[in-house]
C-alpha cells in the first residue's frame, strides 16, 4: 500500500508542458483502519515561489539571531557582565541589553509571556497558524534539516527511489553525510543554547577544555538530542500529536480568519485537463497533486481545514506554479476565510474584515499590558527599602521605662557602584534611631548590585510612648545621585489601643 | 445484527467515532500512532530498570524496610552530605568570627558588615534550634525566663558575661563553674511571718513606684528589707550581677510585677535554671550566640548609646578597644 502511495511521477497525460500528475495521497486519508496507526514517510517536493522565499528569509533571520545572540556585548562597566542577553542563575539577576531584572521582578518575564501569548491569539484570529507555519522553532529547524535532507539526497522522487534502494556506497555515504550533518547542525543548537546561561567566550574554552559546569553538558546533551530527534526524525508527528497548539487554535479563530485555503468555489469540480481542453464547466483543480506532494505534514488541503495544517502556504506556492503553467489565474489555494467561500458560492463578493470584535479585544489587551509594564520599567528604581519590624517580641521596655521597636531593613542596591546611603526616620513624636554596625552618622554602606539587611533600634520615652501605634517612615538618600527610596512602619508602644 | 455492532462514522471526516455523545459532540476514534505505543512499552522498561537501580520494593521485616536498588541510593544520606557540605562552607565564617571576637571583642564584628550579617544569621538559626523554646523566637522571654532583649541583666549585659551564662548555664549543678545563688524561700521555711512578707513586699513595691495600699507597714517593711534582703539586693535595691540578685527598682520582673506575684516570689525565694551549654554546642557557635544575644538590642555598652538620639560607635570602637 505504502509503497503505491509514493510511487513517483507516474503521468497519465500532461496537462500542459512539465504539469505531471503526481501519485500521492494525503496519510491523513481515510484509509484502512488499523488499531494503531503505522507511520507514513512524507517525502516533501521543493517549491519555488513568495511565500517559499519568505520561509527562507525568515529562517535565516531567526537562526541567525539564536546563533548569535549570544555573542553580542554590552557594556555594563567594570563590575557588570558584558554579554548583552545573560540569564545569570548563580546571581540570580537577568540581562537584556540595557535592561537588567532581579528575582523579585520576575513578574516583567510574566509580562513578556502574557504579552507574547496575546500576540499569538491576536495573529491567530487575523492569519491563522502563521506562528506554526513560519515561526515555530519545530517548523524551523524541520525546514533546515529537510533542506540538509535535499542537498545529499535530492528532491522528493530521488528521495524516494533511494530509500526503497538497496544499500550501496551511493546510498551510504548519502546517508551518513546527511546524520552527519544534522548532528552538526543539532550541536550547535544545543550549544548556543548554554551560551545564553554563562559569558559564551568564557564558556565556549571551557566547554572545549572539559572544564565547564556538568549541567552545561547536560543541558548541551539534552538539546541536541532534542533538535535532532524532533526536526530530523519527528518532524510532522510532534505537530500532530505531541503539541497542544493545534487544538487550542480552533478556539481561537472564526469564520473570518484567514488561512490557507482551497478554494472549492473556483477549483470544483476537480479533474484532469489535457492541453488545449475547454474550461468550460469544470474547476481549475486538474488534480496534479502538487499541493500534496509540496505538504510538509503530508496532507490535502483540498479537504478542507485540518488540524494538521499548520499553515506553512507551501501549497500556494505548488498550486500558483501549476496555475501559471496551464495558464490559469494564481489563486486557486490562497489565503482567504471559511466565510469569503461561502459568500462566492452564493454569488456575494468576498469581504475582508480584520477589524472584528476579538481582534479588537485582543489588540486592547496588549496594548494594556505594553503600557503597563512599559510604565514600569520606565519607573524602575535603582533604590529599593522594605522595612521588616520585629513582631516576636513586639517591643521591648527597657529598664528607664523607654520602649524600643527593632527593626530589619532590606536595603537593594541595583546600580553598578558602592554607595553610602543615609538613613533618616521620622515619627512624631520623634524616636531615638540606633543603627547597628554603623561606624558614625547613620550611614548604610552596600555594595554594587546587592542586597543587604541592616538592623535598626528605635527607642521613645515612656512619656512620648502613649498611642497604642505610632507611623514611621524610614527613607535612605544617596548624597551622590539625589536618588531616595522610603518606606513606612509602625512603633508599637505597648499602650493600650 | 452485524450492522448493528458497527461503530458509527462521522460524516465530515470518515472516521469512526467512539460512539458517546455528549450535547451533540462525538469523538473522533482515532488511532493511536504506533510509536507512541513503543514509547510505552519503553517506559514499562524503564520503570523495570528504576526498580532495579533505585529502593523501590517493600522489603519483608528483618530487610530495613525496603529494598536498597543496585545504586544503594538513599536521601537520607544525601541529606547528610548535604550538612556536612553546609558546616565545611560555614567553618570558615565561624573561624573568623571567632577569630575577631578573641582580638577585637564583639564590637569588631560591628565594624564588618558581612562578618556582622553571619553572625546574626548564623546566631538566630542558633537561638531557634536551642534557646527558643524558654526565651521565645526573638528573645522576648516569658515569666521565668528572662527577656534577652531588654537592658536588665541579672548575670551582667556585656559580651563575656553572657557567654559565660551560656557556656556554664544558671544553677546547673553538673557544671562546675554554673552561675550559682539561692534566695531563701522566706515564707515557705518560715524565716518571715505573713505580716512581714506582706510588708517587705509592699516595701519593694515602692522601690519601683509601684502603688501600694495606704494601711501599708512601709517602715516594717524597710526594716526587714535592710536585714534580710539588702545582703543580696543592695541597700537601694539595684540587685547584685555577680549572684544573680534582680535589680529591683527599675519594673522590669522575672516573676512578674502584679503584688501577689512578688509576694509569691518572696515567700518561695525563686530558683530559675537554665542548662550548661559548653557540652551541647561547639565553641564557635556558642560565641555566635552570645553575640546575637548581646546584639539584639540590650548588650551592655551597646544600649549606653541609646541614651543619646544618635549612634556613636565611633567613640565606643575606641573606647572598647
Ligand atoms: C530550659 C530553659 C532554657 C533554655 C533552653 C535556655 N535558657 Fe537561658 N535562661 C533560662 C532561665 C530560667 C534563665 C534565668 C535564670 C535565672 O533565674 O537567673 C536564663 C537566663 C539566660 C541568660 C541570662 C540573662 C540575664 O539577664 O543575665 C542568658 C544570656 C541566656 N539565658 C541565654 C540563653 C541562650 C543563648 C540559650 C540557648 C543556647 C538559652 N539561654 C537557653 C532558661 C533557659
Ligand atoms: C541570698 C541572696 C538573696 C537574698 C537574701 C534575697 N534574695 Fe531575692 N533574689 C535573689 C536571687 C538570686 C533572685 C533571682 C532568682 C532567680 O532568678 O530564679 C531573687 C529574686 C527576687 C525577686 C524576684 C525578682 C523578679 O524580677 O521577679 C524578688 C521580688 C526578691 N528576690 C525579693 C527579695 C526580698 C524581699 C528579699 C528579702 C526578704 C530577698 N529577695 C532576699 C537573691 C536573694
Amino acid at each position: 500500500m505504502n509503497l503505491i502511495h509514493n510511487r513517483p511521477g507516474a503521468s497519465g497525460g500532461d496537462a500542459a508542458d512539465g504539469v505531471a500528475r503526481l501519485d500521492v495521497d494525503a496519510v491523513n486519508a481515510v484509509g484502512q483502519r488499523e488499531l494503531y496507526q503505522k507511520r507514513q514517510q512524507i517525502y516533501p517536493k521543493l517549491v519555488h515561489g513568495r511565500f517559499r522565499l519568505a520561509k527562507w528569509v525568515f529562517l535565516v533571520l531567526a537562526l541567525g539571531v539564536y546563533y548569535l545572540l549570544p555573542f553580542v556585548r554590552w557594556d555594563r562597566g567594570p563590575e557588570g557582565p558584558s554579554q548583552a542577553v545573560l540569564v545569570d542563575f548563580p546571581n540570580a539577576r537577568f540581562y537584556f541589553f540595557f535592561i537588567e531584572l532581579w528575582p523579585q521582578e520576575v513578574y516583567y518575564i510574566t509580562g513578556l509571556l502574557i504579552l507574547a501569548a496575546l500576540a499569538l491569539f491576536l495573529v491567530t484570529a487575523l492569519f491563522g497558524r502563521v506562528w506554526c507555519g513560519y515561526a515555530c522553532p519545530q517548523t524551523v529547524w524541520t525546514d533546515l534539516f529537510i533542506a540538509v535532507e535535499r542537498l545529499f539526497e535530492g528532491d522528493r522522487n530521488k528521495r524516494i527511489l533511494l530509500d526503497r534502494a538497496p544499500m550501496s556506497f551511493n546510498k551510504a555515504w548519502r546517508k551518513t553525510g546527511k546524520h552527519v550533518v544534522w548532528l552538526a547542525i543539532a550541536a550547535a543548537t544545543g550549544g548556543a543554547w548554554i551560551l545564553y546561561f554563562h559569558d559564551a567566550f568564557d564558556l565556549l574554552r571551557d566547554f572545549f577544555t572539559g572544564q565547564a559546569a556538568l549541567t552545561a553538558y547536560i543541558f548541551f546533551a539534552l538539546l541536541t538530542f532534542t533538535t535532532y530527534s524532533l526536526a530530523g526524525t519527528l518532524r510532522e508527528q510532534v505537530c500532530t500529536y505531541m503539541c497542544p497548539w493545534p487544538r487550542i487554535q480552533g478556539a481561537l479563530t472564526d469564520r473570518e480568519s484567514l488561512a490557507v485555503t482551497y478554494r472549492t468555489d473556483r477549483g470544483e469540480p476537480r479533474g484532469r485537463h489535457k492541453k488545449g481542453e475547454s474550461w468550460d464547466g469544470r474547476g481549475d483543480c486538474i488534480d496534479c497533486k502538487a499541493c500534496v506532494a509540496a505538504c510538509p505534514m503530508g496532507i490535502d488541503i483540498r479537504q478542507g481545514p485540518q488540524l494538521e495544517c499548520i499553515g506553512c502556504a507551501l501549497c500556494i506556492d505548488a498550486c500558483d506554479d501549476i496555475m501559471d503553467k496551464v495558464g490559469r489565474p494564481r489563486g486557486l489555494i490562497a489565503y482567504d476565510t471559511d466565510d469569503n467561500i461561502a459568500r462566492r458560492k452564493a454569488g456575494e463578493p468576498a469581504r475582508w474584515r480584520f477589524v472584528r470584535p476579538r481582534v479588537v479585544l485582543y489588540a486592547v489587551l496588549i496594548a494594556g499590558v505594553c503600557a503597563i509594564m512599559l510604565a514600569g520599567l520606565v519607573s524602575r528604581e535603582e533604590l529599593g527599602l522594605h522595612a521588616d519590624r520585629d513582631r516576636n517580641p513586639n517591643f521591648v521596655v527597657l529598664t528607664d521605662g523607654s520602649v524600643r521597636n527593632a527593626y530589619t531593613l532590606n536595603v537593594q542596591n541595583k546600580a553598578r557602584v558602592t554607595r553610602h546611603l543615609s538613613l533618616a526616620v521620622s515619627a512624631d513624636p520623634q524616636p531615638g534611631v540606633q543603627l547597628l554596625g554603623a561606624r558614625d552618622e547613620l550611614v548604610l554602606e552596600i555594595g554594587p548590585d546587592r542586597t543587604r539587611t541592616f538592623q535598626v533600634f528605635l527607642t521613645l520615652p515612656r512619656e512620648a510612648a502613649l498611642r497604642h501605634s505610632i507611623p514611621v517612615m524610614f527613607t535612605i538618600t544617596d548624597p551622590q545621585t539625589g536618588e531616595t527610596a522610603f518606606t513606612q512602619d509602625v512603633f508599637v508602644t505597648g499602650a493600650a489601643p | 445484527m452485524a450492522e448493528h455492532d458497527k461503530p458509527p462514522v462521522d460524516e465530515i471526516s470518515g472516521v469512526e467515532t467512539t460512539g458517546h455523545e455528549w450535547d451533540g459532540i462525538t469523538e473522533l476514534d482515532n488511532p493511536l500512532p504506533r510509536w507512541w505505543l513503543w514509547c510505552f512499552y519503553a517506559s514499562i522498561v524503564w520503570a523495570i530498570g528504576y526498580m532495579i537501580f533505585m529502593p523501590a520494593l517493600p522489603a519483608p521485616p528483618g530487610f530495613d524496610g525496603h529494598t536498597r536498588g543496585l545504586r544503594n541510593h538513599s536521601e537520607r544520606a544525601n541529606v547528610a552530605v548535604a550538612l556536612a557540605d553546609l558546616e565545611a562552607r560555614r567553618g570558615p565564617m565561624f573561624a573568623q568570627l571567632q577569630q575577631t571576637v578573641d582580638e577585637g571583642g564583639v564590637v569588631a564584628v560591628l565594624n564588618d558588615g558581612d562578618l556582622l550579617n553571619f553572625t546574626l544569621a548564623a546566631g538566630r538559626s542558633a537561638f531557634g534550634d536551642n534557646c527558643a523554646t524558654c526565651h521565645g523566637v526573638g528573645g522576648g522571654g516569658f515569666t521565668g525566663y528572662p527577656n534577652l532583649r531588654d537592658d536588665d541583666w541579672i548575670w551582667g549585659g556585656s559580651f563575656d558575661d553572657i557567654r559565660h551564662t551560656i557556656v556554664a548555664g544558671i544553677r546547673w549543678e553538673e557544671h562546675p563553674e554554673t552561675r550559682f545563688s539561692e534566695m531563701p524561700a522566706f515564707g515557705r521555711d518560715q524565716l518571715l511571718s505573713r505580716e512581714e512578707i506582706n510588708a517587705v513586699t509592699d516595701y519593694v513595691m515602692t522601690l519601683s513606684s509601684l502603688t501600694v495600699s495606704e494601711n501599708a507597714d512601709l517602715a516594717l517593711g524597710a526594716e526587714i528589707y535592710q536585714r534580710e534582703c539588702a545582703s543580696c539586693h543592695m541597700d537601694d535595691g539595684r540587685g547584685d550581677q555577680s549572684i544573680g540578685a534582680p535589680n529591683l527598682t527599675n519594673n522590669i520582673w522575672l516573676y512578674g510585677g502584679s503584688r501577689e506575684q512578688i509576694r509569691h516570689a518572696i515567700h518561695r525565694g525563686p530558683y530559675g535554671v537554665m542548662p550548661a551549654w559548653e557540652q551541647r554546642l561547639p565553641e564557635p557557635v556558642i560565641t555566635a550566640l552570645a553575640a546575637y544575644v548581646y546584639l539584639l538590642g540590650g548588650g551592655e555598652t551597646l544600649q549606653q548609646r541609646e541614651a543619646g538620639l544618635a549612634p556613636q560607635m565611633a567613640a565606643e570602637t575606641a573606647s572598647a578597644g
